[in-house]
């Protein structure tokens, strides 16, 4: 695929991203809009793919450098992003079962 | 591995994060969607591993250990109440990940000035410029947040304008690259004044307006990260990218809806500050506050059919949700229906108090949605408001003179009697009196929002 062609294929992406992403996002209940916002952090972690790729394919030092502390940054993104949103969706129950030690309260 | 090969199984990872999505749209269902878009990144991760080309696997490993350690660490040991401060930081770091990005690229592909085409320069220039404004302005907002600067607008002379030449500048610099000056120094420069913007830009915002920032800066990330994706020709990382982008833009409008204010009023109001003023002439309404005490409480709460609890930035400040809950515990075992208002915007980032609230085992139907309950209030005997101040003042639906007028409130007045838990009698963020403390049908119940419920827990028992 010659540059021109890739890039309208990548713009059509794009778009289509835009539309899905309103489509998709636009179900998500109020209630669950914290872990939306901690959820869809996670997902810009993929930019780790990124990072990976400049570190990996770095032809000198100062590229090795910059890739490396991105690759930091990114992980602590990804890891970050997903446990911090498990924690969060782990917490929201319908009702809980009665627990013995709630007697005496 | 092959490219095609590659390509489809990032096509995967793809299709992981946007049923992570759709799964969130019901809280049963919620939590599995998160595990699948994490084994969706997993993929892409070792996938990128095993890309032709790629070296420096120690180096790599070591970046992941230390971030990732930091990452796990940070975000199993934070408190519930720190939340918005720690999403805030985690989407720092991804749009810092893509402006150092675009620098790498910049530095490998344009050695000397005529090597790229305009669209990978501009790709580089943008997340170049989003990357470090979403890095800098988030770390501003998790210094805000975590207190560490003051939470109130800071504002000078000469901001605005000062901002603007900044922005003004950056964008220049971009224009400049794009047409062909591949000068290192240029980008450097151009993510120096993007760094500062980002953080003059988020300085002057205030703390009840954390919600909205958040929310933006969390789109920002997003389409730094779409940008990265066309400078390195990755389709997951520009649909990735473009679903956070449209995510957060989504939730910043919905935010700018639930205040009745447009987004730019947001950014470049500095409102705490500008109220001031306003507040002075609204302030000229009498009427007594009534003071009770925990026991008078306990006792309209006892004996009430329905009590309605509305939640706000106070209860996270104070930690009191768990105590919140025990006391709606004790008033469900004397058969009080208890149910929880929770207004969008009430506390630092979408959706706060419904994650405090489920921390503390609060079972989400009962957290209802301001438009859902605001036509029970008349039917509630008592209306209490744990640490909630504008979200609640009917001064936005009657003041047309008043600075939050036309935002979308509570219908807290309308319930038969109201139990203010209040700190002191100092105005809120918006720096304007409520008048909902001077109605005839509300007491005020003085103190931190965490000793108050305690001595309301004490009192119900002895009844």
């Amino acid at each position: 695929m010659n540059h021109g062609t890739l890039l309208v294929f990548e713009v059509t992406i794009l778009v289509l991203a835009i539309f899905l992403g309103f489509e998709v996002i636009s179900k998500v209940p109020t209630l669950l809009h914290t872990p939306l916002m901690s959820g869809t952090n996670a997902i810009h972690g993929i930019v780790i793919v990124g990072a990976m790729l400049v570190a990996g394919t770095a032809p000198d030092t100062t590229t090795k450098v910059i890739g490396f502390a991105a690759v930091v940054l990114a992980s602590a993104n990804v890891v970050g992003g997903f446990v911090v949103t498990d924690r969060m969706l782990e917490m929201f129950k319908k009702r809980e079962p009665p627990k013995p030690d709630d007697s005496d309260s | 591995m092959n490219k095609n090969l590659t390509d489809l199984l990032y096509l995967v990872t793809i299709v992981t994060f946007i049923l992570a999505l759709h799964f969130l749209s019901s809280p049963a269902t919620a939590r599995r969607g998160n595990q699948v878009g994490a084994a969706g990144m997993l993929l892409a991760i070792a996938v990128t591993f095993a890309q032709k080309g790629m070296g420096n696997f120690w180096l790599i490993g070591l970046g992941m250990l230390l971030g990732g350690g930091f990452g796990a660490v940070a975000a199993r040991r934070v408190k519930m109440t720190a939340m918005p401060q720690m999403v805030a930081l985690f989407n720092g770091v991804g749009g810092g990940a893509a402006a150092l990005i675009s620098m790498a690229e910049f530095h490998t592909r344009a050695p000397a000035p005529g090597n790229l085409h305009v669209d990978t320069s501009l790709a580089i220039v943008l997340s170049a410029l989003i990357g470090s404004v979403s890095f800098s302005g988030s770390m501003v907002a998790f210094a805000k947040l975590q207190e560490l600067i003051q939470g109130r607008p800071i504002t000078y002379p000469g901001q605005k304008v000062g901002n603007l030449v900044l922005l003004g500048a950056a964008a220049a610099l971009g224009v400049a690259i794009c047409a062909g000056w591949e000068a290192q120094w240029a980008l450097i420069a151009l993510i120096g004044l993007s760094l500062l913007f980002g953080v003059l830009f988020v300085l002057p915002i205030g703390g009840a307006d954390m919600p909205v920032v958040i929310s933006l800066l969390n789109a920002f990330t997003g389409l730094a990260v779409a940008a990265t994706g066309f400078e390195l020709e990755n389709n997951v990382l520009i649909v990735s990218g473009m679903l956070v982008g449209a995510s957060g833009t989504f939730l910043t409008m919905m935010m700018g809806k639930a205040m009745n204010r447009s987004i730019a009023n947001v950014l470049f109001g500095a409102f705490g500050q500008v109220t001031a003023e306003a507040a002075a002439t609204a302030a000229g309404g009498t009427g007594t506050v009534r003071a009770a005490s925990a026991d008078d409480v306990a006792i309209m709460l006892a004996y009430a059919q329905r009590v309605i609890i509305v939640p706000g930035y106070g209860m996270a400040v104070a930690q009191a949700q768990h105590d919140v809950r025990q006391l709606a515990d004790l008033l469900e075992a004397k058969g009080v229906n208890v149910e929880y208002a929770i207004h969008p915007v009430a506390g630092r980032m979408p959706g706060h108090m419904n994650v405090l609230l489920a921390e503390a085992n609060v079972p989400y139907t009962q957290l209802k949605e301001m438009d859902e309950i605001n036509p029970s209030f008349p039917q509630t005997d008592v209306a209490l408001v744990i640490g909630a101040n504008d979200v609640t003042n009917p001064a936005a639906r009657s003041n047309p003179a008043s600075p939050i007028y036309g935002m979308p409130i509570l219908d807290v007045d309308k319930a038969k009697a109201i139990v203010v838990l209040k700190r002191s009698m100092n105005p809120g963020f918006a720096g304007i009196d409520n008048e909902l403390y001077t109605e005839p049908q509300t007491v005020m119940l003085f103190g931190d929002a965490k000793d108050s419920v305690l001595n309301l827990i004490a009192a119900v028992k002895t009844l």
